[in-house]
């Protein structure tokens, strides 16, 4: 069958990137064959794992169950794009610290879940932290690390926050 | 896996929209959140000819809340209708179901909509429909028709909607005063679809007993198994009525069946247990309001 291709372009950590897909192409593997970012991982396809979750418009989405054409236009963030500027984020931070990954098949997934869930939620209640990471599966660690991590995240970034804002009074005094 | 070939359009207005479904009849699927649709594509459990991807379609992620109740339009997320306070005041129950479907990211993408047409009888929101007698909105090129939720889900994974017909909205009525509601259910995994599951609304007279008393029942039967437990439990204060009992005229009301996740007998034990606790649940909400 010869397969009509369809050109889109997607804003891809900040950078702008075009791919021509047919219309079935999942997300995932537009990201990982067309555009080379490997580091959203695929483990089930169905919706199950969330390996392959990454922020779409900011918002935590399953790419696996996202077509390319569908999200043409629009901002996706993967793994690759937390770091800012050389720097590990709080929360990638916290997990190497919290040691709440080990194979790191699923810690893309989670990565990306709780960087949008502590956005939103930045002093999160220990029901609320369960809750936010429990649609993402991990084989390895037994999830209390990954649980520690979400909460030490959230007080790496509250530290960040008031440090920023004593710097801004200082420069402001 | 991956999903097989299919030829993908995206309409930017209704109009479009519906021109293609009519063009493309049987072969033809709508394309909402996803969630359902692309997991069977995935799994090459369906091989559409055409798929209609809805959600440029300008106009279609309302969510109106007043009074009488909550229309909830074809791209409104499972997220946004959880989020709505409009939606929760008008009618509570919207609120208590959507937290038990999926994972909050699912939710992100996934719609109201197309769970209720997607029909699968372990889902929460067809039970929600059926629970308070809401209705479809379909439209295709000969016009739109209002379909009640009692003739909307018609097997597992079926529902009214013909082929060339685009669900646009879906409205969730209110219930009148002194009323109160409340979703139980239980799942082999946090966000799994339910193994069991009750929906309930309850709704008080003047001197707080008990005048109506409905449940919905999910994984029991090949739709939305709809109750009305009125007579078993009114017209009584909620403190007063015969518990077992409401939970044996239930567990008569269902034939589950048994699957590789819970046997028939397991299932109807399930259900009796959980709509005596979505019923206290919902009369103590309803009591809730009265104050
Ligand atoms: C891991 C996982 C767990 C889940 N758990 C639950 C759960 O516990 N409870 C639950 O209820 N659901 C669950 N779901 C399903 C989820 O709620 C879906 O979002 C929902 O069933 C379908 O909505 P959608 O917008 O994604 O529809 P799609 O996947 O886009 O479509 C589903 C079907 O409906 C049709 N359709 C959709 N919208 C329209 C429309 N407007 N007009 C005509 N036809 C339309 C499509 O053609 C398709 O046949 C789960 C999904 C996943 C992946
Ligand atoms: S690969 Fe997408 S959820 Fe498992
Ligand atoms: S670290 Fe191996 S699956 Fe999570």
């Amino acid at each position: 069958m010869n397969e009509t291709h369809h050109r889109v372009t997607l804003t891809v950590n900040g950078v702008v990137r075009e791919a021509t897909v047919p219309g079935r192409r999942l997300l995932s593997d537009c990201l990982r064959h067309d555009l080379g970012l490997t580091g959203t991982h695929v483990g089930c396809e169905h919706g199950v794992c969330g390996a392959c979750t990454v922020l779409l418009d900011g918002e935590p989405v399953r790419s696996c169950l996202t077509f390319a054409v569908t999200v043409d236009g629009q901002e996706i963030t993967t793994v690759e794009g937390l770091a800012q500027g050389g720097a590990l984020s709080p929360v990638q931070r916290a997990f190497t610290e919290c040691h709440a990954l080990q194979c790191g098949f699923c810690t893309p997934g989670f990565l990306c879940t709780v960087t949008a869930f502590l956005r939103d939620n930045p002093a999160p209640s220990e029901e609320e932290a369960l809750e936010a990471v429990a649609g993402n599966l991990c084989r390895c660690t037994g999830y209390q690390n990954i649980l520690k991590a979400v909460h030490r995240a959230a007080e790496i970034q509250a530290a960040e926050i008031q440090a920023a804002e004593l710097q801004a009074e200082e420069g402001g005094a | 896996m991956k999903p097989p070939p299919f030829d993908y359009h995206r309409p930017a207005t209704l109009g479009e929209a519906l021109d293609v479904l009519a063009e493309a009849g049987p072969g033809g699927k709508v394309l909402a959140g996803g969630q359902s649709l692309i997991p069977l594509l995935n799994m090459r459990l369906a091989a559409p000819a055409r798929v209609v991807d809805v959600n440029r379609v300008p106009g279609l992620d309302g969510i109106e809340a007043g009074p009488s109740g909550v229309r909830v339009g074809a791209l409104a997320r499972h997220a946004a209708v959880e989020r709505s306070p409009g939606a929760a005041a008008a009618q509570p129950l919207l609120r208590q179901a959507l937290r038990l479907v999926a994972h909050p990211v699912i939710r992100n993408r996934g719609t109201v909509v197309g769970s209720l047409v997607h029909a699968d009888p372990a889902a929460e929101m067809p039970a929600v429909l059926a629970l308070l007698g809401g209705a479809v909105r379909l439209a295709s090129l000969d016009g739109e028709r209002e379909v009640p939720a009692a003739e909307f889900f018609t097997g597992p994974m079926e529902s009214a909607a013909r082929p060339g017909e685009l669900a646009v909205s879906a409205f969730f009525p209110a219930l009148p005063a002194r009323s109160g509601t409340a979703f139980h259910e239980v799942a082999r995994r946090h966000g799994d679809y339910a193994v069991a599951g009750v929906a309930a609304a309850v709704t008080l007279d003047d001197d707080l007993r008990i005048s109506a008393a409905r449940v919905a029942c999910v994984s029991v039967g090949p739709v939305p198994v709809v109750a009305d437990v009125t007579a078993v439990c009114g017209p009584r204060p909620a403190a007063s009525v015969a518990w077992d009992a409401v939970a044996a005229a239930v567990r008569d009301l269902v034939e589950p069946e048994g699957d590789i996740h819970a046997t028939a007998d397991y299932r109807r034990h399930l259900t009796g247990v959980l709509a005596v606790r979505a019923l206290r649940d919902a009369a103590s909400a309803a009591h809730g309001e009265e104050s």
